[in-house]
C-alpha cells in the first residue's frame, strides 16, 4: 500500500464511521442527481425532438444557396447544380441532397386567389428529408414525371378546391419573366403550422423550373446528413469550402434563429431550476461537512501532531467528500437511468389543447427523454464541482488548524 | 550520554486572554539518551505546555529548545511536522489510534508517512506488535481492543518511526492499575534493553515511583530534579 492508496483506504473507511449520516448525505446527492438527470433528459429530449421536427419538416440541417440568398430570398439568386455542389452532396456523412426551387406566386381557383409559397422539389428526396409523404391527408403523393401539384389543406379550403381540381399559379419568374401555369391537384397536405397550411404548394422540380423560366436552376440545395451531429460537424468545413466559389451554407441554427433563441432561454430556465435544486442539496452536504469537521478536530490535531502533512490530511478529507459525491451520483444514475430509458421509448404524450399547441409549431406532441451522454456527464461535473467547492471548508480548516488548540478541544 | 532534549530559559506566555498567563517562566532542562523521565507537578504547573514545546506542537515565547541538536523553535510549520514524524514518538492519554485502521495498520501508518519500503513496514510492524505483546491482535481495530491493548498499540506506533525519544502525556491515566503496571513494565523493559528514551508528564504515583528521573514543575519553573539510582 503506497501513501496515496493508504489515504484512499483511510478515506473510504472514514466515510462509514457514521453510517447514518453518510447514508443521508448520499441519499440527498442521489436525490438531486435523480431529478436533475430526469429534468435535463426531458428538457434536452423535448428540444431535440422539436428541432428535429422543425428542421426535418422543412429546412433540412444544411442548405447551400447562392451567396447573399439568406439576406435577399429571391428567385434571381437561383443557381445551376454544378459538379462541385453535387460532390458536396456525396461526401461522407451526407446521405443525399434535395434540390429546391422556391418562390412566391398567386394561387387561384375560380374566384378565389391567395399568395402561396411554391416549392419545386424532387419528390423522392424531399420525402427522404422531410417525410413529406406522411403529411398527405388526401389524394396521392406527387410524381416527378407529371405536371401536378400538392397543396396545404388550409389553402385548399380557402380556395374551395379539392383533389382533382386545377390550380392556377401566376407570378414572376427568373429575372422578371412571366410565370403562369395550371396544375391538377393530386394531394392535400396537412402541416402543424396553420400559416404553412394556408400557403404551401409543392410541384415537381422540373415543373417549377419550367413555371419560373429557370431551367436547370435551384434556389437551394438541402443536404441530407445522417444525423444532426454529423451536420454540425460538417458545417464549418462546407462553409469555408463553398464560400470560395460563391455559395453560402446555412446550418439549421442559421435558418431558424428564433427557435435557437427560445431553446437557449428555456435551457437557461432549466439550468436555474437545477441550480436551485443543487443549491438546496449543497447546503445539506455542507451541513455534513461542518459536523464532520467539527467532530474530528481533535483527530486532525492528533494526525498532524504525529507527523501527517496537512496537505495529505486535506487530501484524505477531500477524498471522503468526493467518495460521498461519487456514490451519490452513481446511485442517482442507477435510479434515473431506467426512468430516462422508459421516457425515451415511451415519451410523455400530450393530448387536446396541449397537443394542438405542439402541432401548431409543426412538432409532434411528445416529450421524449434524451439518452445523450452529455446530460449525465453534466451532472457528474456539477456534483463534482459543488462538492469540490464545499470540500474547501475542511481543507481551509485543516490548513489553519492549531494543533495544541485542536487537541485541547 | 548524548543530550536529546535541551531547553534554555524557556518561557511561554499565553496572551490570548485579558491577563497574560506565564505558563513557563524560564525552564532549563537537559534530557539524555536512554533516560526514563517523569515530569510531574500540580495542575497548571506547566507540564503540558513544556511537553507541547518539547514535542514541537507549540512554540516558546522566549528561550531555546533543541531536539537532537536542532533548534525546533525556528522550524517552519511543515518542517516541524516532518521533524516530529521522524524524531518524536507520541503516546497520548486517550490512545488516539485511528479508529478505522487495525492495530497493524495503525503502526504501519506512521512508516507510510515516512515512505518506508513495504517489506520494512511489514517486518517492523510485526516485530513491534509482538514486542508489545499484541502479536495475536494485529488485525483488530481499536474498538475491538481494551484500553491497555490500545495504549500498547500506541506505544508500538510511537516506536515505529524510530524516534529519538517517546513523549507520553499521562499514558496511564485511563488505565486500571494492573494494566498500567503492565504497560509501565513494558516501557521500562524497552528503556533498559533498547535504550529508548521516554519523557512522561504524569500525576500517576505508579509512574512516578518507577521513573529514573523525576522533574517537578511548580508555577512554570523546575522546583526539583531528582535522579534515582535503579
Amino acid at each position: 500500500m503506497g501513501a496515496i492508496s493508504s489515504l484512499l483506504v483511510l478515506s473510504w473507511r472514514n466515510i462509514w464511521r457514521n453510517k447514518r449520516r453518510t447514508a443521508i448525505t448520499i441519499a440527498s446527492i442521489a436525490f438531486a442527481v435523480f431529478f436533475a438527470t430526469i429534468l435535463g433528459s426531458i428538457q434536452k429530449g423535448a428540444w431535440d425532438n422539436t428541432v428535429d421536427n422543425v428542421v426535418k419538416f422543412f429546412h433540412g440541417y444544411l442548405q447551400v444557396h447562392k451567396e447573399g440568398y439568406s439576406e435577399d430570398r429571391t428567385i434571381n439568386k437561383a443557381f445551376p447544380l454544378t459538379e462541385e455542389l453535387l460532390q458536396a452532396g456525396s461526401m461522407d456523412g451526407i446521405d443525399g441532397t434535395a434540390p429546391r426551387l422556391e418562390s412566391f406566386a398567386l394561387a387561384s381557383y375560380k374566384q378565389y386567389t391567395k399568395g402561396a409559397l411554391v416549392i419545386g422539389t424532387d419528390p423522392t428526396n424531399e420525402d427522404k428529408m422531410t417525410d413529406l409523404k406522411n403529411r398527405l391527408v388526401e389524394g396521392q403523393y406527387f410524381d416527378k414525371s407529371r405536371d401536378e401539384a400538392m397543396i396545404g389543406e388550409g389553402l385548399a379550403k380557402y380556395l374551395n378546391m379539392g383533389v382533382g381540381d386545377t390550380l392556377v399559379l401566376i407570378g414572376q419568374g427568373y429575372h422578371g419573366a412571366n410565370a403562369a401555369g395550371k396544375y391538377p391537384i393530386v394531394g392535400l397536405l396537412k402541416f402543424g403550422s396553420p400559416e404553412l397550411n394556408k400557403r404551401m404548394v409543392y410541384l415537381p422540380l422540373s415543373t417549377a423550373q419550367y413555371l419560373y423560366s429557370a431551367d436547370g436552376l435551384v434556389t437551394s440545395l438541402a443536404l441530407i446528413p445522417s444525423s444532426r451531429e454529423v451536420a454540425e460537424r460538417l458545417e464549418p468545413g462546407l462553409k469555408s469550402k463553398l464560400s470560395e466559389i460563391g455559395y453560402e451554407v446555412e446550418g439549421w441554427q442559421d435558418m431558424i434563429p428564433e427557435l435557437v433563441q427560445v431553446r437557449e432561454l428555456d435551457t437557461i430556465g432549466a439550468i436555474v431550476i437545477t441550480m436551485i435544486l443543487y443549491a438546496i442539496i449543497a447546503f445539506g452536504i455542507f451541513g455534513t461537512i461542518l459536523m464532520m469537521t467539527a467532530e474530528r478536530r481533535y483527530e486532525f490535531g492528533v494526525l498532524v501532531s504525529i507527523g501527517m502533512r496537512r496537505w495529505k490530511l486535506a487530501l484524505m478529507v477531500w477524498m471522503e467528500i468526493i467518495f460521498l459525491a461519487l456514490i451519490g451520483v452513481l446511485i442517482g444514475f442507477l435510479l434515473s437511468y431506467p426512468v430516462v430509458l422508459y421516457l425515451h421509448h415511451y415519451p410523455i404524450t400530450f393530448t387536446g389543447e396541449a397537443a394542438a399547441a405542439f402541432e401548431k409549431f409543426g412538432t409532434e406532441p411528445i416529450m421524449p427523454a434524451s439518452l445523450s451522454l452529455s446530460v449525465f456527464v453534466r451532472q457528474v461535473l456539477v456534483v463534482f464541482l459543488v462538492t469540490a467547492v464545499l470540500a474547501c471548508y475542511p481543507i481551509i480548516n485543516i490548513n489553519r488548524l492549531k494543533v495544541v488548540e485542536a487537541m485541547r478541544s | 550520554m548524548s543530550v536529546v532534549i535541551e531547553t534554555k530559559a524557556l518561557e511561554k506566555i499565553y496572551s490570548e486572554s485579558k491577563f497574560p498567563v506565564h505558563a513557563l517562566r524560564g525552564v532549563d532542562l537537559q534530557v539524555h539518551k536512554g533516560e526514563f523521565t517523569a515530569i510531574v507537578g500540580p495542575s497548571g504547573s506547566g507540564k503540558t505546555t513544556l511537553l507541547n514545546i518539547i514535542g514541537g506542537l507549540d512554540r516558546p515565547t522566549k528561550g531555546r529548545i533543541s531536539v537532537g541538536g536542532v533548534d525546533i523553535a525556528h522550524l517552519s510549520d511543515n518542517e516541524l511536522i516532518e521533524f516530529r514524524q521522524k524524531n518524536i514518538g507520541f503516546v497520548f492519554q486517550s490512545y488516539n489510534l485511528i479508529p478505522v485502521l487495525t492495530a497493524k495498520e495503525n503502526v504501519e501508518f506512521i512508516m507510510l508517512l515516512q515512505n518506508r519500503s513495504k517489506e520494512e513496514r511489514i517486518r517492523r510492524t510485526e516485530s513491534l506488535l509482538n514486542r508489545v505483546g499484541l502479536g495475536d491482535r494485529m488485525d483488530n481495530r481499536p474498538g475491538e481492543m481494551s484500553g491497555g491493548q490500545q495504549q500498547r498499540v500506541a506505544v508500538a506506533r510511537a516506536l515505529a518511526s524510530s524516534p529519538q525519544f517517546i513523549l507520553a502525556d499521562e499514558p496511564t491515566a485511563n488505565l486500571d492499575s494492573k494494566t498500567a503496571g503492565s504497560l509501565l513494565d513494558m516501557m521500562l523493559e524497552m528503556n533498559r534493553e533498547e535504550g529508548t528514551t521516554f519523557v512522561f508528564s504524569t500525576h500517576d504515583s505508579r509512574v512516578i515511583r518507577r521513573a529514573r528521573r523525576v522533574i517537578t514543575l511548580v508555577d512554570g519553573l523546575i522546583d526539583s530534579d531528582e535522579i534515582r539510582e535503579q
